[in-house]
């Protein structure tokens, strides 16, 4: 993941072309630009110290423990137990234990308001280094939410916007007690399904309950043994999870890689499967549209091209992308221009941009047919609750422009202003973001260890809350901060965010790009057009 | 002023240097072990420094003068 640097004549940032990803230039509509820079040297050596002298300590902790020296407050095994296989010895609790628990009070925050734009934490002390907290019976107020997925800014409680909702919700009630092929198929399930299908432009759509049951239980129901999956290697855990529970063989291509994907493809044909050398029954290739840790744009152009070569299958999960990118809001099929005919099997979920919560599977009428009689969830999963439909209803119809206003355009619009600006400007500051120019997913890295503590606990001394994430989500080394920009965030509130992470980023030297450095941004604020439009 | 911004300074390296070696995540007795052990090792480290390096500086020019002729004397006179 290397970036060369070229300069541009009139524009503030530097344009990155990955090495390996070179746009074909009839395939995309418009220019594709992603940034993984890599941190200089010193940083990497300065991460392996931190993480040596904190495994060191934990060494030293755990020592201590098992001699009695000190309180043992961890999961052991109990005494009759010594003799057999050890369970907390490898190094996943081992980070845990030592590493994990002494910055565990940035995660697990108790918030008690709705996750818009601003929202209420309840304040929690530590009295023995994050080992048990207490609450103080305080709540900081009004804190600026930039963790939440909350893209389109449905997350709301305005009384008129819930109009709907409680009407429904004092119609239907709250509970289902069915399945969807026992009883449990009211008439909102029919509503919404013909609404998404209607959204995306396809033939029909069925919904689910939850969006990680989605993915996790009808892969299963599509693919099975002898056929051959092939899944990104940044792939969700529920399509992971999905792809082994279903016995099919998996082969990981490099993430967002065309050349690793074609290989595969090709070494899959060629030589069928692993013993008998037959046809593999079905080719289906797992990918996602936003990645969420990375923010990066799946190649959905060449990944399309492949799959009518090869003659694949393909699977598109677009938990985070749906609503938020695309001119109208309809997801990447709609953001290069592609016709949704060309994926076979749309997947999305509605806990992101529509403050619900479930998942949706869309394609052609035979696939869901098919889904609606064999899929785990709808045999045995309660299915979804008619408030919860009749919210992502009414967002949808908003979105849409169903409800008679401009509401839902202006929404999709003014994330991608916002997005736009706030990746410039986090590039103008010179810190290293990784992912897609139009992505509202902006990870940012901090890669030092005692970092991640840092940067949390400052930032909700300055009332902003954020999402860091360390090792088992991202590789162990570049641990980041994840920001996730809405469309009901203000130029205000971006702004606030946008100071602090200046201050923040002088003070904790997290500004690593060696790349793109506008000293002083704050001259061109007048002659900056409106460039963003 | 001068010594207000120099001790800002000296506390936002030390901060740097906190937030590095993860020491900003350690308990105070762990902290003290750790200061301790690297204090030590700097001490011993400057001390073997003080008393050593002349000596081999000194030992290595006599090695490398030798090695280019065997001149201990300025054998260069001045001719009238």
């Amino acid at each position: 993941r290397q970036g060369s640097g070229k300069k541009m004549e009139d524009t503030f940032s530097i344009l990155y072309f990955q090495k390996n990803g070179i746009s074909n230039g009839t395939l995309y509509k418009k220019t594709f630009i992603e940034h993984f820079e890599q941190a200089p040297m010193y940083v990497a050596v300065l991460t392996f110290l931190g993480f040596g002298v904190g495994t060191v300590f934990g060494y030293l902790r755990d020592f201590m423990r098992a001699w009695g020296l000190e309180k043992r407050n961890v999961a052991t095994e109990r005494e009759q137990q010594k003799d057999f296989v050890p369970l907390y010895q490898d190094f996943e609790n081992f980070y845990t234990r030592n590493l994990y628990m002494r910055i565990r009070d940035n995660w697990n925050r108790p918030i008690c308001s709705v996750p818009g734009p601003q929202f209420d934490l309840m304040e929690r002390v530590t009295d023995d280094y994050n080992w048990t907290f207490r609450f103080t019976g305080r709540t900081i107020k009004n804190v600026i939410n930039m963790g939440s997925y909350n893209y389109l800014g449905f997350a709301e409680t305005d009384v008129n916007a819930l109009k709907t909702v409680t009407i429904e919700l004092q119609k239907y009630g709250t509970g289902i007690c069915s399945t969807r092929q026992e009883m449990g198929t009211l008439d909102k399930h029919i509503e919404l399904e013909k609404l998404v299908a209607n959204f995306l432009g396809v033939e029909d759509a069925m919904v689910f309950g939850m969006g990680f049951a989605t993915n996790s239980m009808n892969i299963p129901a599509l693919v099975g043994k002898g056929c051959l999956i092939l899944s990104d290697e940044l792939n969700h855990t529920s399509l992971v999870l999905g792809a082994r529970l279903s016995g099919a063989t998996i082969r990981i291509f490099k993430h967002n890689n065309m050349q690793s994907l074609e290989k595969l493809l090709r070494d899959a044909i060629i030589y069928g499967q692993p013993r008998s050398r037959r046809a593999w029954r079905k080719i289906i290739i797992l990918v996602e549209g936003i990645y969420s840790m990375e923010g990066s744009i799946v190649r959905l152009p060449e990944i399309v091209s492949l799959k009518k070569k090869y003659k694949a299958y393909l699977y598109l999960d677009e938990a985070h992308s749906i609503g938020a990118v695309g001119a109208t809001g309809r997801g990447v099929v709609e953001y290069f221009g592609m016709s949704p005919d060309d994926v076979d099997v749309l997947m999305g979920t509605f806990t992101k941009s529509f403050g619900a919560a479930g998942g949706y599977i869309a394609g052609r009428k035979d696939l869901v047919d098919f889904l609606r009689t064999h899929s785990h969830s709808a045999v045995y999963a309660t299915s979804m609750c008619p408030p919860v439909a009749e919210q992502i209803i009414r967002a949808m119809k908003c979105l849409m422009g169903l409800d008679g206003t401009t509401q839902g355009l202006q929404r999709v619009r003014q994330l991608g202003k916002n997005t736009r600006y706030f990746r410039r400007r986090l590039h103008e500051m010179g810190f290293i973001i990784y992912g897609n120019d139009d992505s509202p997913v902006v990870p940012l890295l901090l890669y030092m260890p005692g970092k991640i503590g840092a940067f949390a606990r400052r930032m909700l001394e300055k009332n902003i809350g954020v999402v860091v994430v360390g090792f088992p989500a991202t590789p162990i080394t570049e641990s980041r901060a994840r920001f996730c920009v809405s469309a009901a965030h203000t130029r205000e509130m971006l702004n606030t965010v946008l100071n602090a992470l200046d201050e923040l980023g002088d003070f904790l030297q997290l500004k690593y790009s060696r790349y793109s450095k506008s000293s002083h941004p704050e001259l061109y604020e007048e002659t900056r057009l409106e460039l963003e439009d | 002023m001068d010594i207000k911004s120099m001790k800002n300074y000296l506390y936002w390296l030390y901060c740097q240097f906190e937030l590095i070696t993860c020491s900003y995540l350690m308990e105070p007795w762990e902290k003290l072990l750790f200061y301790t052990f690297n204090i030590t090792m700097l001490v011993m480290l400057l001390y073997t420094a003080y008393i050593f390096v002349p000596v081999h500086v000194s030992m290595a020019f006599q090695f490398f003068l030798h090695l280019f002729g065997n001149q201990h004397e300025n054998t260069v006179s001045v001719v009238k």
